[in-house]
């Protein structure tokens, strides 16, 4: 114990005798750094990881099931992209949609928007890095298939046969980020990531069965469901697309994904973060 | 420096924060106290703007939150230790804040040592952290980027007593340096041990304010000596009050220079003679918590003290 202390300090200073080291305004977040922090999130949780793993995963594994399941003289590239492609319709929705949901369901958003105060920011950060991470991964897949078929043609000895173009290629991936992007407006709408989860598999596997069952009764909707389905309408991309395909796409587009996402980015904007 | 100007914030007909207006000093530690519920967390987080208010504002550093360019480097911000993906380890979390920053990469190091998280705990996931492991990396998101400002939104909760004194320790040197410091806590004694100034919200409204002394002082004088019923009549015959205590000392409102003169007068023999503890503030405070807890449909007695 100090008891030589003779002229001992004053409880609370007074405000006039503090001088705290001049300092200066801090430069603002670059828009990449907030970018590279979203994309870190992204791994650095165990599920987070094994998410992202499981798209390379899985297109080793479609890779190896087409090698090993279908005849030599069936087999062509577009074998290889119909196996990976359905194992990361299903994978890369789910990304999107934990990109930003996990920041409420988890709370972290608390941290995450005191730390950047635009939330707009944030989320445009985080739709950067989901739309960047959809068109890696289907590079990905398209390379392992790639690899795979060479690998077979070889020892087989036969001649691989390229039927897909490049075109082909990046209306598959065009159909993958609306997946993933339908994924990334739920996410917003709901900010919760099992809701969001539900409802992103409603609109994936119900709402088709839905859609199909209402056509082969009804006419009229067999005849323009693909102005009003966007499940359809992204069909389409898996095959030749005319004006009107594309049309279709951007009318389903409008009502599905861009109309709700404004709606769930005044949400999130403006939504109270507790 | 935090202002907030006649602060409101409506849910519906429910006022949670109802025409606050205070200013937490640079070189102070603010202790915001009330009871659960009484508008102390609607109020920060209306500061770090997470929550529009109904009216009124909010400045920081004499800028609203979202004018501050970079706010983690201005202002420390601890809102709730464990809103945290649990999935992630203490270090990485930190690692998180400070690549957002633009901090260097040996700041995280330093802080952890700062906040007492070993690299073992640093390595953890959060999930497996006690409440008081999270405090402390709250703590630390909130210092890493050496601010001026901090705002902890019950920062003690889960720490043990020891690590009560630690906190103090490091806000009083953090306001020291001339930082301002804002805390909120339900606990009167958490806000005695740390706080400088003192905000009592009830209810949405503020119902005491001062520095610590003030509020905690009783203006009384409270008195041993040898034969305390003379005391305590001489100090009636000049006038003033007096109270033998249970323990057998006089408390009195004369002033302590009055006390010392009556006694040396009466050749009465002081052993102690000092300010009375103030039961004001304790009392106050049992009564703002006693009335949140009641009934609601009882209209609760708002103009408390």
């Amino acid at each position: 114990m100090s008891t030589t202390t003779v002229a001992p300090e004053p409880v609370g200073r007074r405000p006039e005798a503090v001088h705290r080291r001049e300092r200066g305004v801090p430069a603002p977040i670059p828009f990449g750094r907030i970018a590279g922090v979203e994309l870190r999130k992204m791994f650095d949780t165990r599920s987070g990881f094994w998410l992202m793993a499981s798209l390379v995963v899985l297109s080793l594994a479609a890779t190896a099931v087409t090698i090993i399941f279908v005849d030599a003289d069936n087999l062509d590239y577009e074998g290889f992209a119909s196996a990976w492609g359905m194992p990361m319709s299903v994978i890369l929705p789910m990304i999107a949609v934990l990109a930003v949901t996990s920041e409420w369901s988890a709370r972290s958003a608390l941290t995450t928007f005191t730390l950047v105060s635009g939330r707009g920011r944030v989320i445009a950060a985080k739709a950067l890095v989901t739309a960047a991470v959809g068109v890696v991964a289907i590079a990905v897949a398209a390379a392992v298939g790639a690899l795979g078929y060479l690998g077979v043609a070889a020892v087989m000895d036969l001649d691989p046969v390229w039927n897909i173009s490049f075109t082909e290629l990046a209306q598959v991936t065009l159909a993958s980020e609306i997946g993933m992007f339908m994924g990334f407006m739920l996410g917003t709408l709901f900010r919760s990531s099992p809701g969001a989860i539900v409802a992103y598999f409603v609109y994936a596997l119900v709402l088709p069965t839905v859609s199909s069952a209402l056509a082969s009764t009804n006419t009229w909707w067999a005849e323009h469901a693909t102005w009003f389905d966007l499940n359809w309408a992204t069909m389409n991309l898996y095959s030749e697309m005319t004006d009107k395909n594309w049309a279709q796409l951007g009318v389903a587009g409008l009502i599905w994904l861009v109309i709700p996402m404004i709606v769930g980015l005044r949400l999130v904007l403006r939504s109270e973060v507790k | 420096m935090i202002q907030i100007d006649a602060l409101t914030k409506r849910y519906g007909r429910f006022t949670a924060v109802d025409n606050v207006t205070f200013t937490a000093e640079p070189g102070r530690v603010t202790g915001f106290l009330g009871p659960n519920g009484a508008g102390k967390s609607t109020t920060m987080r209306i500061l770090v703007g997470l929550t529009d208010p109904s009216s009124g504002s909010a400045h920081l550093l004499g800028r609203h939150f979202s004018q501050l360019p970079n706010p983690g480097r201005e202002v420390g911000v601890l809102l709730d230790a464990s809103a945290q993906h649990g999935g992630r380890t203490g270090r990485e979390i930190l690692t998180l804040a400070a690549r957002t920053m633009g901090l260097p990469r040996s700041s995280v190091a330093e802080t952890l040592e700062r906040v007492s998280l070993t690299e073992e705990e640093a390595g953890r996931r959060v999930r497996n952290y006690s409440l008081g492991m999270r405090q402390r990396l709250g703590i630390a998101t909130a210092l890493i980027g050496d601010p001026e400002v901090l705002i902890l939104d019950e920062p003690a909760n889960g720490l043990d007593p020891a690590g009560i004194r630690w906190m103090r320790d490091l806000l009083r040197g953090f306001a020291d340096d001339g930082g301002t410091v804002l805390l909120s806590s339900h606990l009167l004694h958490e806000i005695e041990v740390i706080a400088d100034d003192i905000v009592v919200i009830g209810n949405g409204r503020i119902v005491a304010q001062g520095t610590k002394q003030e509020l905690l002082a009783s203006g009384e004088t409270y008195a041993r000596c040898g034969e305390p019923t003379s005391l305590g009549r001489a100090l009636q015959w000049a006038g003033h009050t007096a109270e033998i205590t249970t323990e057998g000392a006089v408390r009195s409102n004369a002033d302590l220079a009055t006390v010392g003169q009556i006694a040396f007068d009466a050749g009465l023999v002081l052993t102690e003679l000092r300010a009375a503890d103030g039961a004001g503030l304790e009392e106050m405070f049992l009564q703002l918590t006693a009335e949140t807890q009641r009934d609601h449909l009882e209209t609760p007695e708002r103009e408390a003290a």
